[in-house]
């Protein structure tokens, strides 16, 4: 399969939208778009498993390479491994959400629906780069977006939530920039001879001092992207003055940019780095988790809440692979993909009470599930799956992450788990309060016996995220199946350095 | 000898003619229309522009004294192609204007003076193309007679040209008393690095450091910027500072290149100090023209940066990023202007809401503005990343990490200006404007060359195998 075509097609759809008319069109040319994508990247699982049934042992599939820039030795280098592909079947799952939940966007809905493309797009880009360049553009193209998105559509202080959101993310992508320059600049394989190319980088040996000074560059660029403590104070300004699909977008795509840039980039080519500095990525993980559970217990805005539990739920996917065994790993990975669909169908469904509403202050919320019982269902399950309730996928990846934490028999790893899996119990508390008082109780406002439930395109919307839950949530293997190569490699790569 | 005279200053020779022909029609005895006056003219710099690309060839006449070979030759065409835009764009300015014959005539002279301070294999030249480059410029800042500011800002320039040709000329008898030779080759194998000699690199250093406006020797661009009509400070802006940097380049890499160890150290601060300073000030501004003027001092950091590289990387990418700036700055300079002559408005707040009633001018100036700050898919984050890059080249990360924070405060006021278009409400927008086919033409042609041009992978290639000599 050609990987460059999910890329060009939501860039086709992008295009095609700017020469639509009205808001019928638009949205029709988008949905199509990002079908025809979710497509493509189930098909995608499909022939990576035929291909790695097949015996097909290679680190990377569907590998092409164009050349860029020769001089810079830049190249348009594709291919994915199990990683990337659960990342990119998360992308397409929560872009088809998202383009549904904005159904009803007429301000200006072509460049709405412009943006959110060319979001998706960025983020699709780079799950499949393989070449470091390529990655950082992609990297890049994925932020703009979000400024008009945020800033044009957004609600309450929007223009200065948008710039600050923009200026941290620029910034983290600045300390990205100047890592990979200096990695680049030491991948001299002898005579010269520089490489963007992640595969090749990977096979030679980056002195060890030299990752020393480049890796907190990354680790920290990446980490801004995912929230890591101190420099997650754009999450919760960003999340809760987006529009409902920019704030899924957000964390349900942007903020596991940051967490596979972290693994891929940070972690997988500076393996003696991440090992010495994974205390420190620890710590900063386990004050996110834990902080950012005890912030939560204190919003009244139901965005607020969702928002300062992403960077809790986030800092699992640090403390994962800060952790640097096998099981860690994989379970940080099934926590993005764990937390993009929960979180995305949290937001969804806040919108949605929102539109009805005009409120999402809990206080002023009350026995929603008398009236709209759809979309309280989905609040609810949204809200189990963030507290990790068996059956749903938080469940299954949070006892990923915490036995495969375990495995790191040093007691400061210890102590740190310990401590991230109390963090559960206060995020039973803020979401099981949330949701009684939202859809439980007594009406608030006369106003809410009016309500109308969920449309088909909230309804479609939910489902889709809901089917990725249950699917992560009921039957874990597959995705820890698909997981499994990538996460090899991974981890010999950091054993090896590791012993020598 | 004249057919080699022919074949290697054709580009110098068809500028020449063109001043003939617009000067025969300025003194013939009809009068023309001004409307068609403008459609000559740029046909005639567009024929120019076409006309660069045909038949060139590389060698060298008078003793070495002109050369020409193909990176020169695409040097100049990037001249040509700035000129055509900002005479496209300054349509409507021009319009307004009677004399404008005598704008051509002097905007292609300071062009003739370009060439021929690009292909000067010698100090004289050299000097005799800058300050033919200079002159006519001051004339053409104070095109706008009636205005008071106009008349300040040529006042402005042609003194400080004149320091900097008086720091230059100063520098250029110190390197001839001291090497005994005015010819680049020459003189690259006499230096020595002597106190006298690293005494007159200075003062060339510092002439040059004015022209295209370095921090410390910045002071004069804003209020010029500011004085002179749009078309003059956005010629000011690209094409001058465009030409004296495709002479530094060769001047720092070739004939200095015995005291590069000093003059790498000398960039490494002012580039620090350009940037920085060029920044923090452009935070201030809230005339867009201003704003501007700053934003384009602190991208003068970002290519000393490039320059402080490693050489064929650096020339380069120095190259590149100009052919993307071109791009860049005309289209901001260009909607800009164009506004500015229709309405007078030029601040940032007179553009909030900027984007209901004009979204074609918004668009091409927020991806001009974009590809300034270096954000992809535009064209300047390539131009930013492989001038960065060759930077680097030389491990000197310190000064990469103070460019990258500095590309974060610049994208903050590039956002500022773009926030103020899309997002923010105003009781008084500018009206809906009609945009001519000319200025049209303009600006789509940067917008086209901001979105294209970092796509096109050969265009760097060819750049970059064009710098092999260095």
């Amino acid at each position: 399969m050609n990987l460059s075509l999910l890329v060009l097609v939501p860039l086709i759809t992008a295009i095609t939208v700017l020469f639509c008319n009205g808001l019928r069109q638009v949205r029709a040319v988008s949905l199509i778009g990002s079908l025809v994508q979710m497509v493509l990247a189930v098909a995608l699982l499909v022939f990576y498993w035929e291909e790695r049934g097949g015996g097909n042992n290679a680190m990377m599939l569907f590998e092409s390479s164009y050349k860029w820039f020769g001089p810079l030795n830049i190249n348009y280098h594709t291919g994915v491994d199990g990683i990337s592909i659960a990342m990119i079947l998360l992308t397409s799952f929560v872009v088809v959400a998202g383009v549904l939940v904005s159904w009803t966007v007429d301000r200006m809905s072509k460049e709405f629906f412009f943006l959110l493309i060319l979001l998706s797009l960025g983020a699709y880009g780079f799950f499949i780069s393989l070449d470091l360049f390529t990655l950082f553009f992609f990297l890049e193209i994925s932020v703009i977006p979000k400024f008009f998105l945020i800033g044009i559509w957004g609600s309450g202080k929007k223009e200065y939530s948008a710039l600050k959101l923009v200026l941290m993310l620029m910034g983290g992508s600045a300390l990205v920039f100047v890592g990979l320059l200096g990695l680049y600049f030491n991948t001299d394989a002898g005579n010269g001879f520089y490489s963007w190319d992640i595969i090749q980088i990977s096979e030679m040996n980056i002195p060890v001092e030299v990752q020393k000074i480049f890796f907190p560059f990354l680790f920290i660029g990446f980490g801004i992207f995912s929230a890591l403590f101190p420099f997650h104070t754009w999450v919760p300004d960003g999340h809760s003055s987006a529009p409902t699909a920019a704030s899924m977008f957000l964390a349900g795509i942007s903020m596991k940019l940051g967490g596979y840039g972290c693994l891929r980039v940070a972690t997988f080519l500076m393996p003696e780095a991440a090992h010495e500095y994974s205390g420190a990525i620890i710590l900063l993980a386990t004050i996110a988790i834990v902080y950012g559970a005890f912030a939560t217990l204190m919003q009244k805005d139901l965005k607020y809440i969702n928002a300062y539990s992403s960077i809790s739920h986030c800092g699992f996917v640090l403390l994962g692979i800060g952790m640097l065994t096998q099981t860690a790993i994989t379970g940080a990975i099934m926590q993005m993909v764990s937390h993009g669909l929960m979180t995305a169908l949290f937001f969804a469904a806040i919108g949605m009470i929102y539109n009805r509403t005009h409120t999402r202050m809990v206080a002023q919320l009350g026995g929603l599930l008398k009236v709209i019982p759809f979309i309280s269902t989905v609040f609810v399950i949204a809200g189990l799956c963030s507290l990790g309730l068996p059956g749903t996928s938080g469940f299954v990846a949070e006892m990923t992450i915490f036995i495969g934490s375990w495995e790191n028999t040093d007691t400061m790893y210890r102590i740190a788990t310990i401590l991230a899996c109390t963090s559960i119990l206060v995020t039973t508390v803020y979401i099981l309060r949330a949701v009684g008082q939202t859809i439980m109780g007594p009406f608030k406002h006369a106003a809410y016996n009016q309500l109308t439930d969920a449309a088909w395109n909230e309804k479609f919307a939910a489902g889709i995220l809901i089917v990725g839950i249950l699917a992560i949530g009921v039957a874990p293997l597959w995705l820890s199946e698909l997981l499994v190569s990538g996460t090899d490699t991974i981890i010999k790569h950091i054993q090896s350095a590791i012993t020598i | 000898m004249w057919n080699d005279i022919l074949a290697l200053l054709k580009q110098e020779l068809i500028v020449c003619f063109i001043i003939l022909i617009l000067l025969i029609i300025k003194v013939g005895a009809a009068e023309w229309k001004i409307d068609r006056i403008l459609m000559l003219a740029n046909v005639l710099l567009l024929a120019n522009f076409v006309a660069g690309f045909v038949s060139n060839f590389e060698g060298s006449l008078f003793n070495e004294m002109f050369t020409t070979n193909r990176l020169i030759n695409l040097e100049k065409n990037m001249l040509n192609l700035a000129t055509l835009i900002i005479s496209l764009q300054s349509y409507n300015w021009l319009k307004s204007h009677k004399h404008i014959i005598e704008f051509y005539v002097l905007v292609l002279s300071t062009l003739l003076g370009m060439f021929f301070m690009i292909s000067g294999g010698n100090l004289l030249i050299f000097y005799l193309g800058l300050e033919l480059s200079t002159i006519p410029l001051a004339a053409i800042a104070n095109f706008d007679l009636a205005k008071r500011q106009s008349s300040e800002a040529a006042f402005k320039f042609i003194i400080s040209s004149a320091f900097s040709s008086g720091l230059l000329l100063f520098g250029i008898s110190l390197v001839y008393g001291t090497t005994g030779s005015l010819d680049f080759d020459v003189i690259g194998h006499m230096l020595t690095g002597t106190s006298l000699q690293l005494f007159a690199f200075i003062l060339l250093l510092s002439g040059f450091a004015f022209k295209i406006s370095v921090v410390p020797f910045h002071l004069w661009t804003a209020d010029v910027y500011e004085g002179s009509p749009v078309a003059v400070t956005s010629y000011l802006s690209v094409v001058s500072k465009a030409a004296i940097f495709f002479v530094l380049v060769p001047v720092l890499y070739i004939v200095f290149k015995p005291l590069a160890g000093h003059w790498y150290n000398m960039l490494f601060i002012l580039s620090i100090l350009t940037m920085v300073i060029g920044n923090l000030f452009a935070i201030r501004q809230n005339n867009l023209k201003r704003l501007l003027a700053f934003s384009s001092i602190s991208q003068v950091g970002f290519i000393l940066v490039g320059i402080s590289g490693s050489s064929q990387a650096g020339s380069a990418s120095v190259v590149y990023f100009l052919l993307i700036y071109v791009f860049s700055n005309l289209g901001a300079f260009g909607v800009v202007s164009f506004i500015s002559a229709l309405t007078g408005r030029e601040t940032i707040e007179d553009y909030k809401g900027l984007y209901a009633t004009n979204p074609m001018l918004s668009w091409v100036l927020t991806i001009a503005l974009f590809s300034l700050a270096g954000i992809p898919p535009t064209a300047g984050f390539f131009g930013k990343f492989f001038l960065l890059m060759a930077g680097a080249g030389r491990g000197n990360y310190a000064l990469i990490v103070i460019a990258a924070l500095n590309m974060i405060i610049a994208l903050y006021y590039y956002l500022g200006v773009v926030k103020a278009i899309f997002m923010e409400a105003n009781e008084s927008p500018i009206e809906h404007l009609k945009v001519p086919a000319l200025p049209k033409m303009g600006m789509l042609l940067c917008a086209i060359g901001i979105i294209v041009t970092g796509f096109v992978g050969w265009i760097y290639d060819y750049i970059s195998a064009l710098s092999l000599g260095f």
